[in-house]
């Protein structure tokens, strides 16, 4: 090994490192009791165990929020791809008049800050009696949703060969066929891609689960956490414990689909 | 099967290329119709006009007398071979020949015989369950023709299919293309910038230049008689030799000058003083000695070809421009050697100032005399 590998893996070992010991603080910590955790911080820990999960799962049931986090990043990461890819398909493919001003107001609707636009949100979702509802907050989520997953898509369609889906035209396929046959099976980085950015927003999304749930049978697992300070103390156990338990289906996601990220889709369609 | 016929169709691209311009064209049911021509020529795109992968800027396309022009490709019923053969990546050899079928409802099991029949006739059984990656050149290029084979489509469109493969795969998928053709009796329109493909391919070939249809007909016609300049240079191989000459008038004769010699030609119309070209196929020229020649010039390069050797003189009079010469290989032939080169006296081709064909017929009276011509 010369002197100048031996410097890099050194300096990517420092990063990682850098990067892994917050989780690992965070794993260690929502083991430790409570009495210890204010202790002089040691980086073995000395006893392990398993009150603040039980504490979380039996009196507070973190359940609910959990599921509720699922069901409404999981209805919107669906949503927002099958959408999304169809209105992506169009831009990318199909001939009509003002398609890029079409993409560019997509893209408009993306910019407000989210802050301005709560509380004209908060009305129409009054007047709609979708507040507390996961509707309410699933369609909030699809206007950021969307835009990303439509940009993201039409770049990744127009790199596909273009003369694969004519040959399927010509075989007398029409277009959304030629979408659900052709298209989004040689796609599945560019979804999976999308479905990680989109889940990952809608599941760590705050101010509007925030707004727009009123009680804690909808609350999403970031407002749930937040609100487990009470006026007098902060179960810190419990909040690290919770911050595991929120990372884990996020960890399993980008697991899952980041198998189907592999580079090579498309090898073997036309003459490189 | 089917006939197509375009008429004063043209294709102006939003950039201001025209691609087609006033094209009108009648191909019959039956025919394998060629569109050659160098890139750029506009021959691709008349193809995608006919597959309806372009439309049209103007005119109209239509298939058995029926208007195509507005409908969508999808409902065309034609089938396309590209030249990238874009198979479906992600489907098996055996789904990309049904795939078609499927689209179109034929029963699964029709469309079980037809794959297998296509495949039996391709020899492509093996390879049915193999994915697209899984195969070589030649085998992607047959499971392209495979696909389209097994629709029974109207008529057959091809893209420059050969021009992935290598040299010898390419003559021998050729030789199948021609046979599959005979079997098949289908109308089928093949584009390529290969003049030999198209030579021994088409039922009739058509010539296409910026746009436009140059010449068309059966390839031997357009071989022996080309319209112009630009079809005797681009039909035939190796290509015809072009040399630029004024005709010169003197009372009921006329000659056809160069610097160096002068050819008389019975069939020369153009008026005196006016720049002609005449024009010699390398394999209609003799050599011969320096004296027994018409003209007289020296060697500069052999390309021995095997059977056959291409030399390129410099003839006398004819400035910088090597004139190509296709000699036996029995006769020995070595560069700087000083030759005599004798013209055909029926196999001359005359060309105006603006590169158009004169003369009604090809045999022409020729004197070749080797004096200083007037210029």
């Amino acid at each position: 090994m010369t002197g100048r590998s031996l410097w890099r893996s050194l300096a990517s070992g420092v990063l990682v490192a850098a990067f892994l010991l917050p989780l690992y603080w965070a794993v260690v910590s929502s083991f430790t009791p409570e009495r210890q955790l204010f202790a002089a911080p040691t980086l073995v820990p000395r006893t392990l165990v398993l009150d603040h999960y039980r504490a979380l799962f039996g009196e507070r049931d973190f359940w609910t929020p959990v599921r509720n986090s699922l069901i409404v990043a999981g209805a919107t990461t669906m949503l927002s791809v099958a959408l999304g890819s169809v209105c992506a398909y169009a831009i990318a493919r199909l001939r009509f008049r003002g398609k890029g001003l079409t993409l560019a107001f997509i893209l408009a609707v993306s910019m407000f800050p989210q802050i301005s636009i709560v509380s004209p949100l908060y009305l129409m979702l009054r007047e709609l009696r979708l507040l507390n509802t996961y509707p309410g907050l699933v369609l909030p989520y699809l206007t950021f949703a969307m835009p990303l997953a439509v940009w993201l898509l039409v770049g990744f369609f127009r790199q596909l060969p273009e003369a694969v889906e004519q040959a399927a035209l010509m075989d007398g396929a029409g277009r959304l066929r030629i979408l659900w046959e052709i298209v989004l099976p040689l796609s599945w980085p560019g979804i999976a891609s999308v479905a990680i950015l989109t889940f990952l927003y809608s599941w760590n999304e705050f101010l509007f689960a925030l707004s727009f749930t009123l009680g804690p049978e909808r609350y999403t697992v970031p407002v749930a956490i937040t609100l487990f300070r009470g006026q007098y103390q902060v179960p810190w156990g419990q909040i690290l414990a919770a911050a595991i338990v929120a990372t884990l289906p996020v960890a399993a996601i980008v697991l899952v689909a980041q198998r189907r990220i592999v580079s090579g889709l498309t090898e073997g369609a036309v003459k490189g | 099967m089917a006939s197509i016929a375009l008429s004063n169709v043209s294709k102006i691209f939003a950039n201001g290329h025209a691609a087609a311009l006033d094209l009108t064209l009648e191909i019959p049911d039956g025919e394998l119709l060629v569109l050659v021509g160098p890139s750029g020529s506009g021959k691709s795109t008349v193809l995608r006009l006919i597959a309806g992968l372009e439309m049209p800027t103007s005119g109209r396309l239509s298939i058995d007398g029926r208007d195509l022009t507005n409908v969508a490709p999808q409902d065309r019923d034609l089938a396309m071979v590209f030249q990238s053969y874009a198979l479906y990546p992600h489907k098996s050899v055996r789904e990309n020949l049904a795939f078609g079928l499927r689209v179109r409802r034929v029963p699964a099991k029709r469309i079980d015989e037809r794959v297998r029949a296509t495949a039996a006739m391709l020899g492509i059984e093996p390879l049915l369950d193999r994915k697209p990656a899984q195969l070589s050149g030649g085998e992607r290029q047959r499971v392209a023709l495979g696909r389209v084979i097994a629709r029974e489509p109207r008529a057959f469109l091809l893209d420059e299919p050969l021009s992935n493969l290598d040299p010898l795969l390419r003559v021998a998928t050729r030789a199948e293309l021609a046979l599959l053709h005979r079997r098949l009796a289908a109308t089928m329109v093949y584009v390529t910038h290969d003049q030999e493909e198209a030579m021994t391919l088409g039922t009739r070939i058509a010539v296409m230049r910026a746009g436009r249809i140059e010449q068309i007909g059966p390839p031997l016609e357009v071989f022996r008689r080309p319209a112009n300049v630009f079809v005797a240079r681009f039909v035939g191989s190796p290509a015809m030799n072009l040399w630029p000459c004024r005709c010169a008038r003197e009372e009921s004769r006329a000659r056809a000058v160069t610097p160096g010699f002068s050819l008389e030609l019975n069939g020369l119309t153009s008026p005196h003083g006016a720049p002609v070209v005449v024009g010699v196929r390398p394999h209609d020229l003799q050599m011969s000695s320096p004296e027994e020649g018409d003209v007289r010039g020296r060697i500069e390069i052999v390309e021995p070809l095997g059977s056959a050797a291409l030399i390129h003189v410099r003839i006398e009079g004819l400035g910088t421009e090597l004139t190509r010469v296709m000699v036996g290989s029995d006769r020995a032939v070595k560069a700087d050697e000083e030759i005599g080169v004798r013209l055909p006296r029926n196999r001359i081709h005359l060309f105006d100032e603006n590169g158009e064909r004169i003369g009604s017929n090809d045999v022409l009276e020729v004197t070749a005399a080797r004096e200083t011509g007037c210029t």
